[in-house]
This record gives C-alpha cells, structure tokens and sequence, in this order.
C-alpha cells in the first residue's frame, strides 16, 4: 500500500511543477489566474491525501478555506481583467461586442 | 468495526485518492500542453471537480473508522464538496466570458460559435444588459 502512497505523491507533485511552468508561460493573465485555479485544486488533492495517510482530521478546515479562496481568486482576477479592457475601450470611443486581435502586453501593468 | 471491514474501506479510499491524483497529473498535462485559453479551462476542470470529490470520498472512507471524529469529518467534507460544486461553474463561466469578450481565444480553434451570431442579431455593444460582467 506504500507504493501507491509514493505513486499518489509522485503524480501530484509532477501535476503541480506542470501547472506552474505554465503559471511562468501563461500568455495571458487569465491563463495565469486559471493555472492558479488548477493549483490550488491540486493542493486541495494533496492535503486530502496526507489526511487519509494519516487518518488525521485536522486538515479539514484547510481544505474548507482554499476551496472557497479559488472562487474568490480567480473571480476577481476575471473581474479586473475585464474592466481594464472596458477602459481601453473607452479611450478608444469606439467599442465593439467582440475585441478581437487584442495584443496586450501583460507584466507592463499588472 | 471488524478488521477485514477496515481494510476494504482503506483498499476503496486509497483506489479513489489514486484516481483523483491521475486525474491532477492529466490536468497538469493538458495545461501544459493545450494550445489556448478554452481548452486549458477544459483540462484544467476536471481536478476541480471529479478529481476533488474522489479524494474526499477517498477520505471519507480512510476517516471512517476514526472513532471520535468520524461524523465532523464527514460533514466537513461534505461542505467542501459543497463549495466546490458550487464555485467551481461560476467562476469558469466568468473567466470564459472575459477570455471571449477580450479575445483571448483562438477562433480558428472554434468548430461552432454560438455566442457570435447572437451578438451580430442582437447589435452592438452598446446594449447595456450584454455588459453585466464588467
């Protein structure tokens, strides 16, 4: 049973190093924020494992706190990326319902 | 309860954390991997839901023979699977919108595209009800 305690280990802390290496990629900083997302998904999986490990509830809360810190994170994340972009749009006066082709350079101002 | 009862739960748990781990690690691939913004949320979702409510049944099974804590821990768990459920479609839905509406997505990776022809029949943007998310 030990093997697959490592193998539980092993995948998650592979899945975590992929998720970041795209949290440093990530073109957008919506793909940031969803990586992010992801993250913490895998530390909620991670955190559970080493309660079942140790039969020890005292991690519980934890999960509690970081399944209701996601929403807010990437809610809010979305919600700043989207009234950035509306300035934009208004400096421009001339708004239309798809932007497309945008090419922001993300890291200048945020 | 028995020894035997107790191994099948540990044998049950371990198997459901196994699979939501699996299920982490292709989620890390396809967020490596997948070309844009759509189709990273589709990989990206799957831990958030499926692979979270394994590990707690997964946990559930290993904290049931706990004696004195047995019961809070299933309720905790049950919260968790709760907000989870919950958040998770909201806030994708949110960040899909913004992606869409900023133009963060591929369209030549777009087989059909709802969404732009009920833009075109309903004008342009300056239809205030469309502009809810900002």
């Amino acid at each position: 049973m030990n093997v697959l305690w490592i193998i539980i280990a092993v995948l998650l802390g592979v899945a975590a190093l992929l998720g970041t290496v795209r949290l440093l990629l990530g073109p957008s900083i919506l793909d940031r924020a969803l990586s992010v997302d992801a993250l913490l998904a895998f530390a909620v999986t991670g955190l559970g494992a080493f309660a079942a490990f140790n039969r020890d509830p005292t991690v519980l809360p934890t999960l509690l706190v970081l399944s209701l810190l996601g929403f807010v994170g990437s809610v809010s994340v979305a919600k700043f990326v989207a009234r950035r972009t509306q300035e934009d749009d208004d400096d421009e006066q001339f708004v239309l319902p798809v932007v497309e082709n945008t090419v922001e350079e993300e890291g200048k101002t945020s | 309860m028995s020894e035997q009862v107790v191994q099948v739960l540990d044998w049950a748990g371990i198997v459901c954390i196994l699979a939501g781990a699996l299920l982490s690690f292709i989620a890390g691939i396809g967020l490596l991997r997948f070309p844009d913004l759509l189709s990273r949320m589709h990989a990206a979702s799957k831990p958030q839901v499926l692979g979270l409510l394994l590990v707690l049944v997964g946990i559930g099974f290993r904290l049931l023979p706990v004696e004195e804590s047995g019961v809070f821990s299933l309720g905790t768990l049950f919260l968790v699977g709760l907000f989870q459920v919950v958040t998770v479609p909201v806030a994708g839905h949110i960040v899909a919108r913004v992606g869409y509406r900023t133009g963060r997505i591929r369209r030549d990776l777009v087989s059909t595209d709802e969404l732009a022809d009920r833009l075109a029949t309903r004008g342009s943007a300056s239809d205030p009800s469309e502009d809810t998310v900002s």
